[in-house]
This record gives C-alpha cells, structure tokens and sequence, in this order.
C-alpha cells in the first residue's frame, strides 16, 4: 500500500472510532449528573434555580469533551493536512 | 463541504481576504450598535415605556441577576462586558433563521478572539479590585506548589471556552448541511431549530464560565452583612 491508501485508510477509520468511542465516557457521566441533579431537586425543590443552573453548566463542561473528539473527526474528514499533502504531492508529479 | 463560515470568500486583493466570518460579524455589530442607540434614544423614567425599552431592561436587569448569583457583588461593573458576550452570541445564533446565515461563530477565529478576550479581562479586573500583588498572590493559592497547575489551568480553560462554542456552533451548520443531501427538508428544519437552542444555551455557558472566572480572580468574598431591621 503507498503513501496515499495507508493516509486515506488511517484517517477515516480513526475518524469513526473516535467519535464512537469518545462519546461514550462523557454520555455515561452526563446521564449521572442529571440522575443527581433530579434526586437534589426532589429534595429541595426551593433551590431548583440553582441546581438547574449548575447542572446547565456542569453538563456543558462534559460535553466540550465530547465536542473536542467530533472537532478532531470532522478536521481528520475535510480538512486534513496529511491527506492535502499527499494530495499535492501527487499533483505535482 | 464547507467546514467554517472562513472558506466562503466576498472579496479578495492579494492577501486581504473579506470571508463570509467577517461580514457577518459586521451585520451583527452594526445591528447591535445601531439597535441600541435607537432604543435609547429618549429613555424614560416613569411607568409609561416603550416596548423596546421595557424589553432591553428585562434583557439587562436579567443578566445582572445571573451576574450575582455567581458571585460578583456589584454586578453594574461587570454587565458591560459579560452582557456584550451574552448578546452578541445570543444574536449570533438566534439569526439563523434567516435563510443564507451563517453564524460567525463557526469558525474558530471567532470564538478564539471572543477566548481571548475573557483571557485578557479576567487579570484585568482581578487587578483591579485586589491590586497587582494580591492577585499575583492568588495563583500561588493554596500552596506554592499549585502555581504552575494555576498557570496552565487559565490557559487550558480559555482554550475550552473557545474549541467548545466552535465545535457546538460549527456541529449544528454541518449536521444540517449533511441532512439537506439525504432527508426530506422537515428535518433539516427541525435541526435548525435544535441548533437555535444550542446556540443560546452556549451563549449563556459562556457569558456564565466567564463571570465564575472573573469571579475566582475577584476572589468572591462572603456576602456582604446582611442589612439588619430590614422591615
């Protein structure tokens, strides 16, 4: 396989696995945040607005993760500079 | 396909380039500023108000609250900056209804700037409410050993406020840009409507990670003594 299969191969499976897997961790802890946000409120239904917003911004930072592993996809799919590269490597011949 | 709002170029003269990022940000300044100079042209202090003037005080007397519950005593100090951040992204994201929109924040030399500047006022207004020693002091806080975590905590955590309004934003455009090839539109439509909640909900993230930031530089003191014979 030359330069160009393995960059082409490499780039779109570790695009798809790390957008599977790097999703998984941060659903999981997000799905436990709302779980004690929701038993907290049924205990103290007076400090909602402050649970409520807790869990907004708490949720937000355990989504940025999941953000950050989509960025590295989407830029390993359209904007790769390895794949560019190759590309006009093979261009200029 | 078109990652960021960067590659969709108006104008170009050798290396100035006019891309649809900046012009847009423009729209949204001109409409902001010209917006508000209108609305308060003639403000009134009496029980008869305009409507817009009623609903920019909603807009304003809101964040103050939010800007308290955080932290920050005296929040008519901060709501200048922290309520410019709130409503440009807010309007960012909400004028994705017009057809033809790209929001501005999509790219990610918008939302860096935006990072940058909550990088710069943070120091800024810790300084100016403990004086350059005693802020300096703070980043040696609990211990001296903490002091490069604390160095590199303020950085990381601008670059997360910049990499996590870029990816949520530039995730809404691509999913509905990639559904508009495969679906019938009802449901191009429906993720716009689902990017529209996003985007508000990261504008207010946002503004709300940059006012516990200012108010950790601040160092938010207990709440003032509570006013006694409050009758």
């Amino acid at each position: 396989m030359d330069n160009m299969t393995i960059i082409a191969v490499a780039s779109i499976l570790v695009a798809g696995m790390t957008t599977s897997f790097g999703t998984l961790a941060p659903a999981l802890a997000e799905g436990k945040a709302v779980a004690t946000a929701l038993t907290s409120l049924a205990q103290q239904p007076d400090a909602s607005a402050t649970i409520t917003r807790t869990l907004f911004v708490g949720l937000a930072m355990i989504e940025s993760l999941a953000i950050y592993c989509f960025v590295i996809s989407m830029i390993l799919i359209f904007a790769n500079p390895f794949w560019h590269y190759v590309i006009a490597q093979t261009a200029g011949k | 396909m078109r990652l960021t709002p960067d590659e969709w170029i108006f104008w170009q003269h050798g290396f100035l380039k006019l891309n649809a990022t900046i012009v847009f940000t423009w729209v949204l300044m001109l409409l902001l500023a010209v917006g508000s100079k209108l609305v308060t042209r003639k403000l009134s202090m009496d029980l008869e108000r305009a409507h817009w003037q009623n609903l920019l005080e909603i807009v304003v007397t809101g964040i103050e609250k939010q800007i308290e519950e955080v932290g920050l005593h005296s929040p008519e100090r901060y709501v200048g900056f922290l309520g410019t951040l709130f409503l440009f992204l807010a309007t960012a994201s909400l004028f994705t209804v017009i057809p033809g929109y790209e929001p501005p924040t999509g790219s990610l030399s918008t939302t860096a700037a935006l990072a940058l500047c909550v990088f710069v006022a943070v120091p800024l207004f810790g300084i100016k409410e403990r004086g350059l020693g005693g802020y300096l002091k703070s980043y040696a806080e609990p211990t001296a050993i903490m002091l490069p975590f604390n160095i590199i905590s303020e950085l990381s955590r601008t670059l997360a406020l910049a990499v996590r309004l870029f990816g949520n934003m530039m995730s809404g455009v691509m999913i509905v840009g990639i559904l508009l090839t495969i679906t019938p539109f009802i449901f191009p439509a429906v993720m716009t409507a689902l990017g529209l909640l996003t985007g508000m909900v990261q504008a207010y993230i946002f503004t709300i990670l940059a006012a516990v930031y200012i108010a950790a530089a601040v160092g938010s003191r207990k709440a003032k003594v509570e006013p006694a014979l409050k009758t």
